[in-house]
């Protein structure tokens, strides 16, 4: 599996990641050899097997009561913000 | 004072008898921290006044009758675990300003316990590495040899128990992160069941396969902290409802009898000779204590790291979406736009293994290779999780190496993803089927300590640690402290 | 079968995804309140604003009102669900993925009835309601550059109701809109409130040559959230689509954003720019699993659902198709009605307690806005002023302005009565004396009446019925004069 460098490029704008020019390339080769070395998965034989997304089968989800537990600490949680207005978190503007 | 070579039971026996106070015991590490760490570089953040606090606080404790086993017994968090009020990096760029505004549930439950906090340890950024040299605070180094790695991703808090700096340290095993680096830094090291220990407070790396567990010379001292942070929380939807034995109690259970299987797929490949002669010499060991030892098979075992290395990237690359410059870590200075506020923070804030595994995670589930990478991985994780659950219909317990190597040269496999990787060969397996693991010391190569795993089956930590209890009865490789750090 | 109103050849196709708020107390994976209006960000806990290491634990009572949907639309409850995490940056979405279901929804294959305009009905498929979690909000006024983020919508509980291409134009579309919006207030699961966001709908558009096999491509338009707009929205993008066709273009496959302001679509490239989900299931949390004393609890608290209590109505009541399904259209309204015929003797003032629950008390709530469960003339208040009219105290036509009394001030039929001195007249004597003052007065029109000029009895009743200030009983009054204006 060998990928190319557009491609490359439209895995890191998918992820939101800047890539420099001299990381790309190296981006190219070890993302090529990591997927050529995960396609030796095609050879197992998984015919009528589950895929398996929980390493706990069987386990299911709980339910929590629809209960109200949590006051009100957007200071406290802001304080981890680089731009906040008015309690707002502030992002360059959003165009729709 | 020696109180650095106690072991966690004598350490408690002697604060309950006021040989020495926790402060005085909290100061004894935070010394030692002081003129080590700055070449070990295991700690990223040292708490030392807020251990005196707590130090003090769980002196009152002893003092006033109501301490716990645990009361005043100083350890090392790695700096995955947020803990409310201190800086939580994850070894990352992204969160150097991060404060966490709240604990963990096992920082909470260690708090409770009464044990002291020394500080925050290095660590593979996000947990993404197996030689600790993907930290933006620099690479950890092996306490026998500086010019080795500690193994990663809790490579510092591997080093740190190691060399002493702190008689027990919290780590997370998503491919093999406890066991791994404590093989290659000569310690006893847990990962418990996926579900067993809650993730509620750990950064999240591949969500399927992280679990908590410890790191501590002696199997011992990890079973004494694992009763503490063992356990049911209603904020982990994955952590299971089922009661925690007291793990200390239940260490005599004898060897006699108990049935090991050697995997026969982790004795065929990858491992170097001394390894794999020290690991022989083991299974002699556990006959030798009435242990019946029989070869087993997990034919899908040698797909564990190709599967993983699906899983835990596709995974990692949603978990790691939140960090995106707006309500927490690295923002980019002056971002002309929206798409430039993202892609620069955290082109950014990420270093270039993140990256990579990122990367790799978003392409094997994108439109057109999901079924062929992503879906067909899950179904491999499937086989291999059948093939442990057949094994363990035959035998109690299975063994083999916990890393193919002793520790290697900083920097020799930097370069070269693939090699990486494949360090975690032996350690992945449990991590897909969930299962129990543990990795404990059996000797030198020379002058570098060698591991060897046990594994169990779901929630058969007891027996795990029963069984590496009994083996390090009859050794004495998990006490030997480099010689640096005597 | 209905012609659906659109240029000649061509078929329009409609499919919508409703998106329902669930009345919880709580978020649907954090304990943080849901309410509407509170100060920005003072409803976004650490998991709301995806906080590393932060894990989600699923509300039970977002579950059960899924389920209850289900259950409400002949719909396959799944015993299995699954959450997936359907992965995008937005600043709205904090984790840079949304927690919603993909491959097993807690709610598939159901179906829902309309009546259409030729009064025929029809069944509307539903393909599927899932369960996923509602972003936050922008706002952009007064930040200069900057837009600022609010997060405490981000994690209130969204069913999201998706709806098969079964509708064949804005008319159809806004009566199917109607019939969920209906729904999920009469279950209790949602509030309803379109202006608030609570309720909220995206379009699928598409039109077709009449006869052809397969769907034409198809618009999405988003931000449609009045039963107005989905219809005008909808008009427009069909005349769009047809002209873009006619004119020998192709439609393109995208997100259209409806601009009420402007009423028209225009593309959203925005959000076409990266829509590859890689939707994969949450690690963070297990497959739903239900069982039938689970299911069968929810279904004992189902409420009598609209079509049920409208076909009681026609029956019990014998009420017109069209004025059984108005009535029933709320179920706060449905309620008030069957107090009133209740307060009022039962089903022989059916009819007379309809007109009035749909006449003046609902035009009533609509002049001023007000709800049902709040309205200044209560039920028992309206079957009193019914009682009034059944015993002739008062006229119909006096009955609305007594009505508008009680309305204003709150006080009862028989108090606005008394203090205005509303009551009719059926005193024989007064009524003949207020007759013949008014013939006396007006000997012209007497004598061209009584020599046929019949149209000018109405005059008489006008002017007798001024003389009384209204208050003289009808019936009497008509019989009284024809007897007297008679040569």
């Amino acid at each position: 599996m060998s990928l190319t460098r557009p491609k490359v490029e439209s895995i890191a704008h998918l992820a939101r990641l800047d890539i420099t020019e001299a990381e790309l390339s190296v981006y190219v080769d070890s993302l090529s050899k990591i997927l050529s070395f995960v396609e030796q998965l095609s050879a197992a034989d998984t015919g009528v097997v589950e895929p398996m997304a929980h390493p706990l089968a069987g386990e299911s989800q709980r339910l929590r009561a629809d209960e109200v537990s949590e006051t009100d600490q957007h200071e406290k949680y802001q304080a981890n913000a680089s731009a906040v207005s008015d309690a707002l978190y502030l992002v360059p503007r959003v165009i729709e | 004072m020696s109180l650095h070579t106690l072991s966690v039971a004598d350490l408690s026996a002697g604060l309950a008898r006021k040989d020495y106070s926790s402060a005085e015991l909290t100061q004894h590490f935070l010394d030692r921290i002081s003129s080590s760490n700055p070449a070990l570089n295991g700690f990223i953040t040292i708490t030392a006044e807020r251990a005196l606090g707590e130090a003090r606080a769980a002196d009152q404790a002893i003092a006033a009758g109501t301490a716990g086993v645990l009361t005043g017994i100083p350890i090392a968090h790695k700096d995955i675990f947020c803990a409310d009020g201190v800086r939580t990096t994850c070894g990352s760029r992204m969160l150097d300003n991060f404060i966490s505004p709240y604990d963990a549930t096992v920082v909470e439950r260690l708090g409770a316990a009464g044990t002291v906090m020394l500080g925050k340890t290095n660590m593979d950024e996000f947990a993404m590495g197996s030689s600790n040299e993907t930290s933006w605070y620099g690479p950890v180094r092996n306490p026998w040899d500086h010019a080795k790695v500690p193994g990663g991703s809790s490579g510092g808090s591997a080093a740190v128990v190691a060399a002493r700096l702190a008689p027990v340290a919290t780590g997370t095993d998503t491919g093999g992160s406890i066991r791994q680096p404590a093989a290659l830094v000569g310690i006893s090291g847990i990962k418990p069941t996926y579900g067993r220990v809650s993730r509620y407070g750990m950064i999240a790396f591949a969500s399927s396969l992280d679990q908590a567990g410890i790191m501590a010379p002696s199997a011992e001292d990890c079973a004494l902290f694992l009763s503490a942070i063992a356990g049911f929380d209603p904020r982990d939807s994955t952590s299971v409802d089922r009661p925690v034995p007291n793990y200390a109690a239940e260490l005599n259970t004898p060897v006699k009898g108990l049935r090991i299987g050697i995997v026969k797929e982790f004795f065929e490949r990858g491992m170097d000779g001394a390894t794999g002669t020290l690991v022989n010499a083991v299974l002699d060991q556990y006959r030798a204590l009435g242990a019946e030892l029989v070869e087993v098979s997990c034919p899908n075992l040698p797909l564990s790291v190709p599967t993983y290395y699906v899983v835990a990237p596709a995974e990692c690359s949603s978990n790691l979406s939140r960090f995106d410059g707006v309500r927490f870590g690295h923002r980019c200075e002056n971002p002309k736009d929206l798409m430039d506020l993202y892609k620069r923070s955290r082109g950014e804030g990420f270093g270039s293994e993140v990256k990579r595994r990122i990367m790799t995670g978003a392409y094997v589930l994108s439109a057109g290779y999901y079924d062929a990478y992503y879906l067909k991985a899950q179904k491999v994780r499937n086989l291999i999780a059948a093939d442990f659950k057949a094994a363990f219909e035959k035998v109690d317990l299975l063994i083999g190496p916990t890393s193919p190597t002793p520790a290697f040269d900083l920097g020799a496999k930097v370069d070269d993803p693939i090699t990486m990787y494949l360090n975690d060969i032996y350690t992945i397996g449990a991590n897909l089927a969930g299962l129990p693991a543990m990795s404990i010391p059996c000797g030198f190569d020379g002058h570098l300590p060698v591991g060897v795993q046990l594994i169990g089956p779901h929630f058969g930590e007891s027996r795990l640690l029963s069984a590496a209890h009994a083996y390090q009865g009859v050794t004495d490789f998990h006490r030997r402290i480099p010689a640096a750090y005597v | 079968m209905s012609q659906p109103s659109t240029p000649a050849g061509w078929e329009v196709v409609i499919g919508l995804e409703i998106h329902a708020q669930l009345a919880t107390r709580s978020k649907i994976f954090s304990g943080s309140a849901t309410a509407y209006g509170a100060a920005p960000n003072s409803q976004a806990n650490l998991v709301d604003l995806g906080y590393p290491g932060v894990l989600p634990v699923l509300n039970r009572e977002a579950v059960r009102m899924a389920v209850k949907f289900g259950l409400a639309t002949g719909s396959t409850v799944a015993r299995r669900s699954v959450f997936a995490r359907k992965n995008y940056f937005y600043p709205d979405l904090p984790k840079g993925y949304q927690i919603s279901q993909y491959e097993l929804p807690i709610v598939a294959t159901g179906k829902l009835d309309i009546l259409l305009d030729d009064g025929s009905i029809k069944t509307i498929g539903i393909t599927r309601a899932h369960l996923e979690e509602d972003a936050g909000k922008s706002t952009h006024e007064g930040l200069g550059a900057s837009s600022g983020i609010d997060l405490n919508r981000a994690g209130t509980p969204l069913l999201e109701i998706v709806s098969e291409p079964d509708l064949r134009g804005a008319k159809e579309a806004v009566a199917y809109l109607k019939k969920v919006h209906t729904l999920v207030r009469y279950l209790e699961i949602c509030d309803g409130n379109m202006q608030e966001g609570s309720f909220r709908c995206d379009a699928n558009v598409s039109v077709r040559r009449f006869g052809a096999e397969k769907y034409g491509t198809r618009c999405e338009i988003k931000n449609v959230n009045s039963f107005r707009y989905v219809e005008k929205a909808i008009n427009y993008e069909v005349a769009r689509q047809i002209d873009v066709l006619e004119g020998g273009g192709t439609i393109v496959q995208e997100t259209r954003l409806y601009d009420a302001a402007k009423d028209e679509t225009r593309s959203m490239r925005s959000k076409e720019e990266a829509n590859d989900y890689r939707y994969f299931p949450d690690p963070d949390l297990l497959p739903v699993e239900l069982d039938e004393s689970f299911i069968e609890a929810v279904r004992a608290t189902l409420p009598e659902l609209p079509d049920e209590k409208a076909d009681r109505f026609c029956e019990a009541y014998g009420l017109s198709r069209y004025d059984a399904l108005v009535l029933s259209s709320s179920r706060d309204l449905a309620d008030y009605y069957e107090a009133v015929v209740a307060a009022s003797g039962g089903a022989p003032a059916a009819k007379l307690a309809a007109n009035w629950v749909m006449g003046d008390f609902s035009g009533a709530l609509n002049r001023d806005n007000a709800e049902v469960s709040t309205a200044r003339v209560s039920s028992d208040g309206l079957a009193g002023l019914l009682a009034r009219i059944q015993d002739d105290t008062i006229s119909g036509k006096i009955a609305k302005e007594v009505f508008e009394a009680m309305w204003a001030e709150g006080a009862t039929a028989d108090a606005v009565i008394e203090a205005k001195g509303l009551k009719q007249i059926t005193d024989t004597g007064a009524i003949e004396a207020a007759i013949d003052a008014v013939m006396a007065a007006n000997p012209k029109q007497l004598e061209e009446y009584r020599s046929g000029k019949d149209r000018l009895f109405g005059f008489f009743v006008g002017q007798a019925m001024k003389a009384t200030q209204g208050k003289a009983n009808p019936g009497q009054l008509n019989d009284l004069l024809k007897r007297k204006l008679a040569p």
